[in-house]
Order: C-alpha cells, then structure tokens, then sequence
C-alpha cells in the first residue's frame, strides 16, 4: 500500500516538472513580444544602421526563438542567467543580494503570521458561532475582499500618520541596530502578514471545522472528553493535513503579496527590481525574476498537494 | 449549521429566503452598476477639469469627495472611475467564464486526450502567480483597455475551467446523459441542454467569486502603473496617482479605496448569503 502513496508523489513530481516546462516557455515567449527592438534601445538614438544590425548579430537576436529559448535554457542550467541590457552586469549578480533581502521579507513574515493564523483559524473553529469566532470571519473576508496595497496604505496611515511610531518607507542600508531593523521590517512584514493571515485563517478554520463534524469527534464528546481534549487529542492530529496544505497554500500569496507590497514601502527585493526592469525593458533580467517568483509558487503549491497526498490516511 | 443560520434574520421572497445581509450586499452592487452606466450623465464637473486652487482639498460643499493632486473634482473621477473598474472586470470575467465553462464542459464530455491535453495546459497556466503574469503581458504588449481585458481573461479562463469540469465530470456520469448518448446527440447539445442547466447555478457564484479575483488584480495592476493609463483612471489608478496625499489622509486616497472595497466585500457577501440550494456545488 505504501507503494501507492509513492506512485501518486511521483506522479505529482512529474506534473510539477512539465508545468514548469510550460511555465519556462511562457515566461520567455511573453518577453519576447515586448515592444521595440532591443538593439536600438540599447544603443540609443544615435545608432547606425549597420551599428544596431551588428548588435543584433552579436546577441544573437536574429536567431529563431526556439533557438534563442533552447539557448537560454541551456544558459540557466549552467547557472548562467544572462546579462543585464541596462547596465552590462550579470544577472545573477543583480539578482543575489536582491532575493536575499526578499527571502528575509518572506520569512519573518512566515514565522510571524503562521503561528498567529493557525491560533486564530483553530479557535475560531473550536468557538463557532461565538462573537469571537464572527469577528475573526468577517475581518479575515474583509482582508481578502480588499487589494493588498489598500492594506498597506490603512497600516500606513494607521501607525505612520496617526501614532507616528514607524517610518512609511524602509530602506535595508540603514539597519545599525535592532531597533532599526525594526523599523525597517515592520511596515512591510505587518501589511503581508495581514494578507497571508487572512487566507489561512479562513483555510484552517474550515478545515478544523470539517473535522470536528466526523462521528469519531462526536463519539470523544459522547465519551465525556473534555472540549480542549476532544479538539487537540482527536481532530487536530487529523486535521493536520489539510492545515498545512492550507499553509503552503496561503505562503503561495506572498508571491503576489511581496510585488506590491516592495513597490509601495521601496523595499530593495527582487519584486522591485522586476517592476523596474518592465521599465527599462531588461529583457534577461525580467526572465529570470519570472523564473525565480515561478519557481517559488511552484514548489510551494506542489508542497502543497503532496502534504495533502501524504496526510490522507485512506491512501497509505 | 443550522444553529449558526437560525441566528441571523431571513426573510422570504420568490421562495427563497435571503439574509438581510445579502440584501443590503446587492444593493451596493447595484448601485455602483447604475454608477457605471450612468456616470458620464451625472458628474459635477468633466473629469480633466481643474477646478480646485489647492491640491488635496478636503471634503466640502461643491466638491462633495474633495480634490485631487491637481485639484480634480474627485466625486467625478470616482464616478467615471466606477465605469473602468466594473467595465473592464465584467467583460474580462464573462470571457473567462464563457471560454472556460465552455471548454471544462467539452473536456469532459469528450475525454481522453482532449481532456488530458487541456488540463494539463491550464493547470500550467495556472500555475504562474497571476500578478507576474499581467505585470509581464502588460508589460510586453503595453496597456490599452482590450489589452486589459484579455489579459485578465486569459488569466482567470484556468480556475473556470478546472471549476466547470469537476462539476461537468460529476454531471456526465449520470444515467440521463447516457441516454442523450445513446440517441445519438450531438456534443453541442450535450453541454448545451444537458449538462448546463445542471451546473448553472454554481457558475454563477463562481462568476461572481472570479468577478472579485479580476478587480483586485485590475486595481493592482492599476497601482503598478500597468493598468489605464491616464487621463483614464480606474479606482486602482486613482490611489496610485493621489497616494501622495497619503500623510495627510486626504479623501482622494481613500475614498477610491473605499469604493474597490465595498464593491468586492459586498460581491463576496452576496455570494456567502444565497440561498443554500443555488450555492452549493452539488446541486
């Protein structure tokens, strides 16, 4: 029986590396129709003729596409990302320290919001009906009805303008020690957690719910367990699954998330390098953030249905 | 269930029962509708007209919402604002439903590798975060109102589809289908007169869901600057060029902010309120 648990995983692994195939060639087809001929933007206005053509010729830009793709791909498994139309720099070196600074974004508000929405999302289930438990409903519905820049300007208008206790903007540079580090981080790992937090309360408290309705949970109450025993020993330890599948899941949204939320507090991570490099048309550049942020969503919705594979029992 | 459902109040009308909540949630919606259709025959003053001396005024007789960063009327330009949002979100939604109901029918009437070639496809389309996606079509082939549309349907098609063909597959198993079959009907009249009327009403709550995801995504993709370019300005867009007033709260930030908010939150709260039977999936 185990063998079937392992088939299905693999299954799923397989159907994760032809989506990212399809991805791969998606990503790279769509730049390739931005407008304007690379050549001559980057050579400028004052170009010749046999100047441009001569660029073209050297970036292999006359090449057909799938050869330009294959090439690319080949350059990727290599390491190698390219260079940087805009500023002659390796992609890759653009991109290092850019990633570090949003996987730091990304992981305080990991650590932060999984630990608050799992308490929120399971007593709201275990009180349903109370006023807690509605409260806790209509804010999470109120979050996510909402476009995430719109929670950043009520977090900043709320304790920038109002209580004036954090800056609105954040720059990395400036950290000397915990307290501005603080300060830094706060804005933007506050307005993601909201976000994130939402999607998850919602998530882990339908899941506990659903739980809580098996017979075998009634039989524990029946039995004479107490409600915190009949939730923690009995329903947790099975709703384990659909939890964390609904963890991955909601982590998913901060590929969305970060976009906005680096553009509006100017925060220097790789979201905000790839709103700008749309600006300035940096094709290599724009290919490989779209590659790093699919990646991510990727893995983490793949994470997502294997925990969900692996927790149900009917299948082990 | 039926605990928490007895405590709020209901009332009854063409055989259904809808909450007061409900109520007030279509309300909202229609009124914004009446808005759109009906913005350019009610605004106070054209949308590029200056006809405040300061920038960022506060709310005050004549101009109702205040002023803009270039001292705009932005009563008018929320009005017109409403028109873009709700426009441009309803086109693209009703191409992403009718395409992908559509297709998650035929998928799963059909089958075999018709079936498997389609969602393997979309399931790879879905699979890229849907903001990367405008931000790199938008990108790539500049922003203009089609443009908009399209981009946002083709982004939204997968999750109709994947929606409409686990409804369809369930449909399809059933004994009345077999007989069409064996009659010898054809696939248009399978999806048409067999397998829709049977799955229309979880449709269009998921219509109405995907209708939420798509201005969302419109007003970020506005934020970003990807969105209408101006002196077009959808609520998205409106935010954007006044969040500049934001250490000063002035109305003309918040109030478009509002409008995307009580749109969204009263859709999802219509949704959340109808009636059991037209909600549920396996009706």
């Amino acid at each position: 029986m185990k063998s079937g648990v392992l088939n299905l995983v693999l299954k799923r692994l397989g159907i994760a590396a032809v989506t990212l195939l399809i991805v791969m060639f998606a990503v790279f087809f769509a730049t390739s129709m931005l407008p304007g001929d690379t050549a001559s933007i980057l050579l400028g206005q004052a170009a010749t003729p046999e100047a441009v053509a001569g660029l073209r010729e050297a970036m292999h830009l006359n090449d057909p596409a799938i050869l330009r793709f294959l090439r690319w791909l080949l350059g990727l498994l290599h390491g190698d990302l390219g260079t940087s139309y805009a500023n002659e720099m390796p992609v890759a070196t653009l991109i290092g320290g850019r990633l570090l600074n949003t996987m730091k974004l990304a992981g305080i508000t990991t650590l932060l919001s999984v630990p608050l929405a799992l308490t929120l999302g399971i007593t709201a289930a275990m009180l349903r009906g109370s006023v807690y438990d509605r409260t806790v409903t209509v804010l999470s519905i109120g979050v996510i009805s909402v476009p995430e820049f719109m929670v950043a300007t009520l977090a900043v208008l709320l304790f920038a303008v109002y209580l004036k206790w954090l800056p609105a903007l954040s720059s990395v540079n400036e950290a000397h020690s915990l307290t501005d580090l603080v300060r830094i981080y706060a804005m933007p790992v506050i307005t993601l957690t909201f976000v994130i937090s939402a999607q998850m309360i919602r998530m882990t408290r339908a899941a506990v719910i659903e739980t809580l309705s098996t017979p075998y949970v009634e039989m524990a109450l029946l039995k004479g367990a107490s409600r915190s025993r009949m939730v923690l020993r009995h329903a947790l330890p099975n709703a384990l699954g659909p939890i964390v599948n609904a963890v991955a899941l909601s982590l998913s949204y901060l590929v969305g998330g970060v976009i906005i939320v680096e553009t509006i507090f100017n925060y220097p991570g790789i979201a905000k390098l790839m709103v700008d490099a749309v600006a300035t048309r940096d094709l290599p550049l724009i290919q490989s953030c779209a590659m790093i942020f699919c990646l991510g969503y990727l893995f983490l919705i793949t994470a997502a249905d294997i925990v969900a594979i692996m927790s149900n029992p009917r299948l082990r | 269930m039926t605990m928490a459902r007895a405590t709020t109040s209901r009332r009854s009308f063409l055989g259904h029962s809808y909450s007061l909540v409900g109520v007030v949630a279509a309300l909202v919606i229609l009124a914004w509708t009446l808005v759109a259709i009906l913005a350019p025959y009610v605004i106070p003053h054209s949308i590029g007209d200056i006809v405040d001396d300061d920038y960022f005024g506060p709310m005050r007789q004549g101009l109702w919402l205040g002023s803009d960063y270039l001292g705009r009327d932005m009563l008018s330009r929320v009005l017109m604002g409403a028109r873009y949002t709700v426009g441009i979100s309803l086109a693209a939604v009703s191409i992403a439903c009718f395409s992908g109901v559509v297709l998650g029918m035929i998928a799963a009437v059909t089958g075999g590798w018709l079936d498997t070639c389609l969602s393997r496809f979309l399931d790879a389309m879905n699979s890229i975060p849907s903001k990367l996606f405008g931000l790199v079509v938008v990108a790539a082939v500049g922003s203009s109102i089609p443009v908009l549309i399209l981009t946002l349907a083709v982004i939204y098609t997968p999750g109709a589809y994947r929606f409409a063909r686990a409804l369809a597959v369930n449909i399809n198993t059933m004994d009345f289908i077999t007989v069409a079959r064996v009659r010898g009907e054809s696939t248009a009249y399978l999806i048409g007169s067999e397998i829709l009327p049977n799955i229309i009403r979880p449709v269009l709550a998921d219509f109405g869901l995907r209708f939420v995801f798509i201005v969302l995504l419109l007003s970020g993709l506005s934020f970003l600057g990807l969105g209408l370019q101006p002196p077009l300005a959808d609520w998205g867009a409106l935010v954007r060029e006044n969040i500049g007033g934001l250490p000063f709260a002035a109305p003309a930030v918040i109030v478009p902010s509002l409008a995307i908010a009580s749109l969204t939150i009263s859709v999802n709260l219509l949704i959340d309120n109808l009636p059991q039977k037209i909600r549920d999936r396996d009706a």
